[in-house]
């Protein structure tokens, strides 16, 4: 078995039994990078540097029997996350020249725990879009099939992983950006609960509803990434102050009597029949494990699309006022006076989708409307999240369609923004109710994966892993991978 | 929903940025649409519905008044576009003869 097919799991096998150094695996990894990314674009920039530099220390620990708990991994961090010194962009010309003076809390933490660097994802431009074709550097290919879209908006994150030109990735979902892209690739993507991984140095998009999270091969090694990245920071006054439970102790254990409860509002939607046949296949699975299945009601659920659009682009339109080409980033030529500065900048710096989504933010803010949509949205929200509140009372975890079918092709829908975000029905529910969500391959159809989404109550990441494990143990959707 | 021409560049000065007067009608379409999506919400009654601003009950954490950052002036205006003796430099806000 070549390196790169190996899990993150049976890659940290080899390198305690020393079947192979740090080193070795992570000059396999750049060369399959040099060798095959040109075409994916899956990486912003590869710090080749760096991860020789990391996989040399990272060996010399374990020749010294002091390795650290992820020591040697070699991982890729979406280009949303700082990492000091080197470009961080946010797949924006905004910041196409910015290295980051300090590290996020996710990278500093992985780092601690022995990760490798490889390098920095691509992603749709700060984190805006379903497709990855929104990024200031270029769309990513999907590796199933290089005519379609990765999802988005950690497209590269998703590409890299199921490409194997990197064990696994880091990623965020503010409405569906880890879930989607997960779907799309054949990944197992996990997004926690809002404040279980911390944020500071995660560049912020809508910040009430943006978390941090992993793109895995499987249930089992995104359970390992996201336990060394997940805990309360004191420099992110949203983080959670809860334990971190080990998400593997459980995730062996027997899901027999589990309640999984389906949403009658998406399984009314119109849907297509192979989407319909293997979220049912998967449900057949569920039962066989032991579960038991209820039909459930999430009567506001509908209102989710709307109330995100209004929600994600109002934070937006605040947090990107920081970008006015005055303390870093990118600054328009000869500007005539400092209104211009701020005007010129902004109009060259932002791609056409965030300049939608500040105008309509600048909109629902503004005197006069902001009560008719901000608040009203706000209000709206409560109401999803607590449909969401009532059903937990009768099941422990939510199936639905991860995305409304598999990838889509390239330009398909990027000139008609509903129907980009018509992508994320199924996923910005559960960022309204700051709940974790997982998403896991359950199909493929005409050569393109699909997923299957769980949804569990707050802090129940090791449930969903879980759940996700227990599947995989007799399925075999996440162990197929596209020939790049 | 219709947008004028006027209200959106007041939503583009608001916003500080600034638009060619070509692209005006292809946004405002686009801006429209987006904006007819919400019209689903205004039939919702949310009267006794309190507004969720945040996915958790926080209450806003507090710290001892200690200084914890060290100065990295140097650092931080390393990636600044224009720097002159440790400031930012932007063009000329204040009227007048200098």
């Amino acid at each position: 078995m070549k390196l790169h097919e190996l899990s993150l799991k049976e890659q940290l096998n080899g390198l305690i039994e020393g079947s192979f150094s740090s080193t070795e695996l992570t000059e396999h990894y750049l060369n399959r990078i040099s060798n095959l990314d040109k075409d994916l674009n899956s990486y912003i920039t590869v710090t080749a540097d760096l991860a020789l530099q990391q996989a040399a220390l990272s060996d010399e620990r374990y020749k010294s029997s002091k390795a650290l708990p992820l020591d040697g991994i070699p991982i890729a961090h979406k280009d949303i996350f700082c990492t000091e010194d080197v470009l961080t962009t946010c797949g924006s010309k905004m910041l196409s020249n910015f290295k980051a003076p300090y590290s996020s809390t996710v990278v500093n933490k992985l780092s601690s725990e022995g990760v490798v660097i490889l390098g920095k994802t691509n992603m749709d431009e700060f984190a805006m879009g379903s497709s990855n074709e929104t990024s200031f550097f270029g769309p990513v290919k999907n590796p199933w099939n290089k005519e379609y879209v990765p999802g988005g908006s950690s497209g590269g994150s998703a590409a890299c992983v199921s490409a194997q030109l990197a064990s696994a990735a880091t990623a965020t979902d503010t409405g569906g950006s880890i879930r989607q892209p997960a779907a799309l690739c054949g990944l197992t993507g996990i997004k926690p609960t809002y404040g279980r991984v911390s944020r500071y140095g995660m560049i912020a998009f809508a910040s009430s509803l943006d978390q941090g999270g992993v793109l895995a091969r499987s249930a089992e090694d995104s359970a390992i990434l996201l336990e060394s990245m997940s805990g309360h920071d004191p420099k992110d006054s949203t983080s959670l102050k809860e334990e971190v439970p080990s998400f593997l102790d459980s995730i062996d254990s027997s899901i027999n009597g589990i309640k999984i409860g389906l949403p009658k509002e998406f399984f009314e939607r119109d849907l297509p029949e192979y989407v319909e046949s293997s979220t049912k296949e998967a449900i057949e699975t569920y039962k066989n494990l032991g579960a038991e299945i209820h039909e459930i009601s999430l009567p506001n659920v509908d209102l989710s699309l709307p109330v995100y659009y209004i929600i994600a682009p109002a934070e937006c339109s605040a947090n990107l006022s920081r970008y006015d080409g005055v303390r870093y980033g990118y600054r328009c030529e000869d500007p005539k006076d400092i209104e211009d500065l701020y005007m010129r900048t902004r109009e060259e710096g932002f791609g056409s989708e965030v300049k939608r989504r500040v105008l309509i933010g600048t909109y629902a803010l503004s005197a006069g409307y902001y009560d008719a949509y901000y608040l009203k949205a706000q209000k709206c929200r409560r109401l999803v999240a607590n449909d969401f509140s009532k059903a937990f009372e009768s099941v422990d975890v939510i199936l639905s369609p991860t995305t409304p079918g598999t990838s889509f092709k390239s330009g398909e829908k990027s000139n008609d923004p509903i129907e980009m975000y018509l992508q994320d029905i199924f996923t910005i529910p559960a960022n309204l109710a700051g709940l974790p969500g997982i998403s896991f391959p359950c199909g493929n159809h005409d050569g393109l994966p699909l997923g299957v989404q769980l949804v569990g109550n707050s802090l129940q990441e090791a449930k969903l892993l879980q759940a996700a494990h227990q599947f995989q143990k007799v399925t075999d959707w996440h162990n197929k991978f596209p020939e790049v | 929903m219709a947008l004028s021409d006027k209200e959106l560049k007041e939503i583009a000065y608001l916003a500080r940025i600034n638009i060619n007067d070509e692209l005006l009608p292809s946004l405002k379409g686009e801006l429209e649409k987006i904006l007819n999506l919400f019209n689903k919400l205004n039939s919702v009654d949310t009267t006794e519905i309190e507004a969720m601003s945040h996915p958790l009950n926080l209450s806003q954490p507090t710290r001892p008044d200690e200084i914890t950052e060290e100065d990295q002036r140097e650092k931080l205006q390393e990636t600044a576009p224009s720097v002159k003796s440790g400031l930012f430099l932007v063009p000329k806000v204040i009227e007048g003869d200098s």
